[in-house]
């Protein structure tokens, strides 16, 4: 009866009854580099720690530990098993959209839920460059201003999107983008197109 | 993962009870029009004045006091709705009158539509909760004016079970001279609720949260009390709701009355023997737990509980591949981003109201089935603890 009505994919399903790599003995974890986004009042928070080989700058372990639902659960334990082997660039620039493909694809209201994980990985990362003296290597996630009227950032637009905007109304609804001189609405428009591009397969 | 389903959601909604199941499959070939003047209209309107007898009957009032409508939603729309009626033959038309009162912890139909009323010029105020999700008689005689035409404060409350001072409430609302509206959608059928005794001139009560079909309810209107159809065109229920009447879900709904006429007092002993030790047993077994909601004055089914570092919509679904169907107010399961507006409203911060869950028991749950809630639930609580970035750590 329930099967009916479980909105996830079987391997969703999977990795969300039995998470792997999930950080037990955090205090005796010898990591690499650490990672730690969202918040618990907003009801999702996630930490990711890496093992790094610095020979080859490939990831050897990856653990995490969350706050969060089943699909921050479902997605941050399939990317910690993605990112195993992986080097370290390759690692940086995985996206959502790869880890819904992974999972077969989370429910569209749900991806917003799974970008907790590979953010988190970013910032391990950029800290493991920080600790070891590779300040040049880290790839800064820089905001910009693209609405000067409501003061709306590039980042304020991603997260919109990830919360389910579609077009540039259901921005405006949601963050006021565009709501002044409206000069930005191209770029907005052009923004909204790339995030939908980014987080969101066809499935 | 265990084959068993065992569904405690009955705030959400309850499974038909065997008796309106049966008497709903024989009503089935009743398909006359109850405005019809032939025997098969003539047969159908009996069946439907049957049906309103036996609801105006559970809750004290006069037959003719009782509207059907298709929902609680509808009910309450109905009521909000008719302030904002301009036409000066309205009833409700009372120059000077453009104040709503209303409380934060109300179901969204009766918050979205007071938002929604607030646009189009009325005044909304909104009665605070304590901690107990009671709302303050202080502090509705402070808000309430001359200018108040309708107070609306629900009777129990879906997510924590609360039940208000609805006498003491009404009481205050009429002696400033307003009318007064209680949403009783979770509390018909699970508490005595008498309209006369409340003093009420609104009622809403809602059949498929009492075993009887979806897609029926119906509002309580005191005789006299100032009324304005939202849905217009018809003579059906006294020109007060248009539309042929849902015969079906009539008759289904009266036969679910009928039954918790009968079998409520009884329910109500199995359903707080089955709360008090689900309760207990939760104390016993899994540490920093929190209840939320008031620990007499509450439905006997509902129990809402929250669990430090522990986010709900994963409680739901592990309990959920365990067979066990409860519900929450995390933002995550509902879509939105905040987590529930009750639960906060209590005072309780938003990481708890993230991670609680509402347990609403049934008639058809038995002890075995709470033995089996208990020994079930430390263990999904314990593995989503396991890797929390909350709670594990905090202890350390």
């Amino acid at each position: 009866m329930t099967e009916a009505g479980w909105a996830y994919t079987d391997a969703v399903k999977e990795h969300f009854m039995n998470p792997k790599n999930i950080l037990m003995d955090e205090d005796n974890y010898e990591e690499d580099g650490r990672g730690l986004t969202g918040n618990v009042k907003c009801g999702d928070e996630m930490i990711v720690v890496i093992k790094v080989d610095k020979e080859k700058g490939t990831i050897t372990d990856c653990r995490w530990k969350t706050f969060g639902c089943a699909s921050a659960i479902a997605s941050t334990s399939v990317l910690s098993e993605m990112v195993k082997g992986m080097k370290l660039d390759d690692a940086y620039h995985l996206s959502s959209k790869d880890i819904n493909r992974e999972l077969g694809g989370l429910p569209e209201h749900k991806v917003h839920c799974s970008v907790l994980g590979d953010k988190a990985l970013r910032m391990a990362i950029n800290d493991y460059y920080l600790r070891n003296g590779m300040d040049d290597k880290v790839k800064k996630e820089e905001e910009r201003v693209v609405c000067t009227c409501m003061n709306i950032t590039d980042q304020e637009i991603e997260h919109a999107v990830l919360e389910g905007a579609r077009t540039f109304y259901e921005l405006q609804e949601m963050t006021k983008v565009g709501t002044g001189c409206g000069e930005c609405e191209q770029e907005v428009t052009e923004l909204l197109e790339t995030y939908k591009n980014k987080h969101f397969c066809e499935v | 993962m265990s084959g068993r389903q065992i569904y405690m959601d009955n705030n959400a909604t309850t499974p038909l009870h065997p008796e309106v199941k049966k008497t709903m499959i024989e009503a089935m070939d009743v398909f006359g029009n109850p405005s019809s003047l032939h025997g098969f209209g003539r047969h159908a309107r009996q069946l439907v004045e049957a049906a309103r007898e036996k609801v105006a009957s559970f809750i004290g009032s006069l037959p003719e006091e009782i509207m059907f409508v298709a929902s609680g939603s509808e009910g309450n729309n109905t009521v909000l709705s008719a302030l904002t009626c301009q036409r000066e033959q309205c009833a409700y038309h009372r120059a000077g009158v453009n104040e709503i009162i209303t409380s934060t912890i109300e179901h969204p139909c009766v918050l979205e539509t007071s938002r929604c009323l607030s646009e189009r010029g009325i005044d909304v105020s909104y009665l605070d909760v304590d901690q107990y999700g009671k709302v303050s008689l202080e502090q509705l005689r402070e808000l309430l004016s001359e200018r108040t035409g309708l107070v609306s404060v629900m009777m129990a409350n879906n997510e924590i079970g609360t039940i208000q001072d609805i006498k003491g409430i009404a009481e205050i609302v009429h002696e400033q001279g307003a009318v007064f509206h209680t949403d009783a959608v979770q509390a018909v059928g699970k508490i005595p609720v008498n309209v006369r005794e409340l003093d009420v001139d609104f009622l809403t009560l809602s059949g498929h949260k009492m075993y009887g079909p979806k897609g029926i309810g119906a509002l309580y209107v005191k005789k006299g009390a100032p009324f304005c159809p939202l849905i217009r065109g018809g003579h059906q229920e006294r020109g007060r709701r248009a539309g042929t009447e849902n015969t079906l879900g009539i008759i289904g709904l009266g036969k679910a009355i009928e039954m918790r006429s009968q079998e409520m007092k009884s329910d109500e002993k199995h359903l707080l023997e089955m709360k008090t030790a689900l309760k207990k047993g939760i104390e016993e077994n899994i540490p920093d737990v929190r209840f939320v909601g008031h620990p007499s004055d509450c439905i006997p089914n509902t129990l809402n509980v929250s669990f430090e570092g522990a986010e709900g919509e994963a409680i739901i679904l592990y309990l959920d591949l365990e067979g066990i169907a409860v519900s929450t107010g995390s933002a995550c399961a509902s879509g939105s981003l905040d987590p529930s507006h009750v639960i906060l409203a209590t005072g309780l911060p938003a990481e708890c109201a993230h991670g609680s869950i509402r347990i609403s028991l049934g008639r058809e749950n038995t002890m075995e089935e709470i033995g089996y809630v208990i020994d079930t639930l430390p263990r999904v609580i314990g593995k989503i603890r396991d890797m929390s970035t909350v709670y594990g750590r905090r202890k350390q």
